[in-house]
């Protein structure tokens, strides 16, 4: 599903953020990428949604190749990752339901299709009774969960999440980290970028970790 | 194809919504693209009405044929019926010399003083009216040279000067006309552009969340661009209203002015043509400066 083969990405200052890093995350896996701030973690997760472009190596999303993949391309291939950020980037002026709605009006999906779909994901986060509020009206939780929601709308095969539980308490964190499991479980490669060791422990799944740009664990789970 | 167009009307409506947000800025643009597209609307409408005022002129082109003495009446008859038949003619007129002496009596007031003449030295002759399809002055020189060379024909004459002063001062305006509306759409342009500008970079953390859920450029620019349709099409109306209020006011002294030279004539308002070029102006420019921009700026713009 998501495959890095020997990808080192150095920014134009002359900071190495990733060095030869090799692995192969699997259809349907879930995976947590740890590491302390600035081990590469968040450059990692830019080249597969090519925010950044990996200056050698290969790097493969869906089977297809990204490393040379034309600009035009791009936001296909956007549309196709569920992408979870840690400071939400909701559109404060629009309702909950409204930023949900933002990957398929993108994708020119239906209107009815767009009211049936954003409701499901708003429900599955438990969120549907407040689809017309706005995000500041909401906890910091929940515009996390709004994000989720947003992430997941449009059935992508991939999701990703950078940091997810960054500024909530263990409890709300807990639960973020359990909507990823769930949507691990209904069949979405999951690749989660976080500091917090418990969920590890507690979920038990794959972990890859980055130290100063090297993979340095996780690695041996390679395939391909 | 419903649901196209539906999100297009969705767009639009955001993008007033976007517009209505900051109400004060709207305006004043709204403001400037008015004044600065009724300054060549005036003149436009100025120069339609002059060439109006020069057709409806009683003094409108005319060559007056002066015959030699004693040209036999078959011969008169003759040139009379080839001139009417010219393009360039709308109507001819012969004056006899008869005719002419009984005007010259009435207009130069020696009266009886001229019956003292054994003989009456005017000559016969024919007034050419020219038809408002003949074209430039060139035309009619060209109709008058021809006339000259007649062996009836003693003298053929033309007020070239005033007309063709006349045409070159309109062909300068006219083109005048064009310079400014030029310069000025230019600066609808950057009118436009500079708020549209400024939106993108207020807009900069929506853009980039956009692009990250896979927002091509094109989806993204559409409502920039309704934004400067909008505001263009705005401030057309807007030079609507400023070209009527100012034509209200002129109406009447230019009437007055007219009056004094000839009558019959109303000066043109603005008319329908006139008003959808300024509405088709106003949204292209607006389109324009707004693609010019969101071209440009939106490129920069990538997510971090």
């Amino acid at each position: 599903m998501i495959q890095f083969a020997q990808v080192s990405k150095r920014y134009e200052s002359g900071h190495e953020a990733l060095r030869n890093v090799s692995f192969f995350l699997e259809k349907q896996e879930m995976a947590f990428l740890i590491g302390r701030s600035g081990a590469g973690k968040s450059t990692l997760l830019k080249l597969i949604i090519r925010v950044e472009n990996v200056t050698h190596g290969q790097l493969f999303v869906n089977e297809r190749n990204i490393t040379r993949m034309k600009d035009r391309h791009i936001p296909r291939l956007r549309r196709e990752i569920g992408v979870v950020f840690q400071n939400h980037r909701l559109l404060h002026d629009r309702t909950v339901f409204d930023n949900v709605a933002l990957p398929l009006v993108v994708s020119g999906v239906g209107h009815r299709e767009i009211g049936r779909r954003v409701r499901a994901a708003l429900d599955k986060v438990d969120l549907l009774s407040k689809e017309r509020l706005y995000p500041i009206m909401l906890s910091g939780g929940e515009q996390q969960r709004v994000g989720i929601a947003r992430a997941v709308v449009n059935r992508p095969p991939v999701l990703l999440a950078d940091e997810p539980t960054g500024n909530l308490d263990p409890l709300l964190s807990d639960e973020i980290m359990d909507i990823f499991h769930q949507f691990n479980q209904f069949g979405v490669t999951v690749l989660v970028a976080t500091h917090e060791y418990r969920h590890i422990d507690r979920l038990r799944k794959r972990v890859l970790e980055l130290d100063n740009g090297r993979l340095v664990r996780g690695a041996s789970e390679e395939h391909g | 194809m419903t649901e196209y167009l539906l999100r297009h009307v969705q767009v639009l409506l955001a993008s007033f919504g976007q517009l209505a947000r900051a109400p004060g800025s709207t305006l004043m643009t709204v403001c400037v693209i008015g004044i600065t597209l009724a300054l060549p609307a005036m003149l436009y409408l100025l120069v339609d009405n002059t060439k109006s005022v020069i057709r409806n002129w009683q003094g409108r082109p005319q060559v007056s044929v002066f015959l030699k003495q004693h040209v036999a009446e078959q011969d008169v008859l003759s040139l009379q019926q080839e001139l009417a038949r010219r393009p360039e003619t709308e109507s001819i007129e012969l004056i006899t010399s008869d005719e002419a002496l009984e005007e010259f009596k009435t207009r130069s007031g020696f009266g009886q003083a001229l019956d003292i003449l054994s003989e009456n030295p005017l000559p016969a002759s024919i007034v050419v009216h020219i038809s408002d399809d003949a074209g430039d002055a060139a035309v009619i020189e060209a109709l008058v040279r021809d006339i000259e060379t007649r062996p009836e024909v003693d003298l053929a004459q033309w007020d070239l000067a005033w007309v063709k002063r006349l045409h070159v001062i309109l062909k300068l305006v006219q083109r005048a006309v064009i310079v400014l509306a030029a310069l000025l759409g230019l600066a609808v342009i950057i009118i436009v552009s500079n708020t549209s500008r400024l939106a993108i970079l207020n807009r900069r953390d929506e853009i980039e969340t956009m692009k990250l859920i896979g927002a091509t450029d094109g989806f993204i620019r559409r409502p920039f661009l309704y934004g400067g349709v909008i505001q263009g099409v705005l401030g057309a109306v807007c030079a609507i209203i400023i070209v009527s209020v100012c034509l209200s006011l002129l109406d009447g002294p230019i009437a007055e002015l007219l009056a004094l030279y000839h009558g019959g004539f109303a000066m043109s308002g603005i008319n329908p043509r006139t008003i959808s070029m300024l509405l088709v102006a106003g949204g292209v420019l607006g389109w324009l400066a707004a693609r010019t921009a969101v071209g440009r700026h939106l490129r920069r713009i990538e997510p971090q």
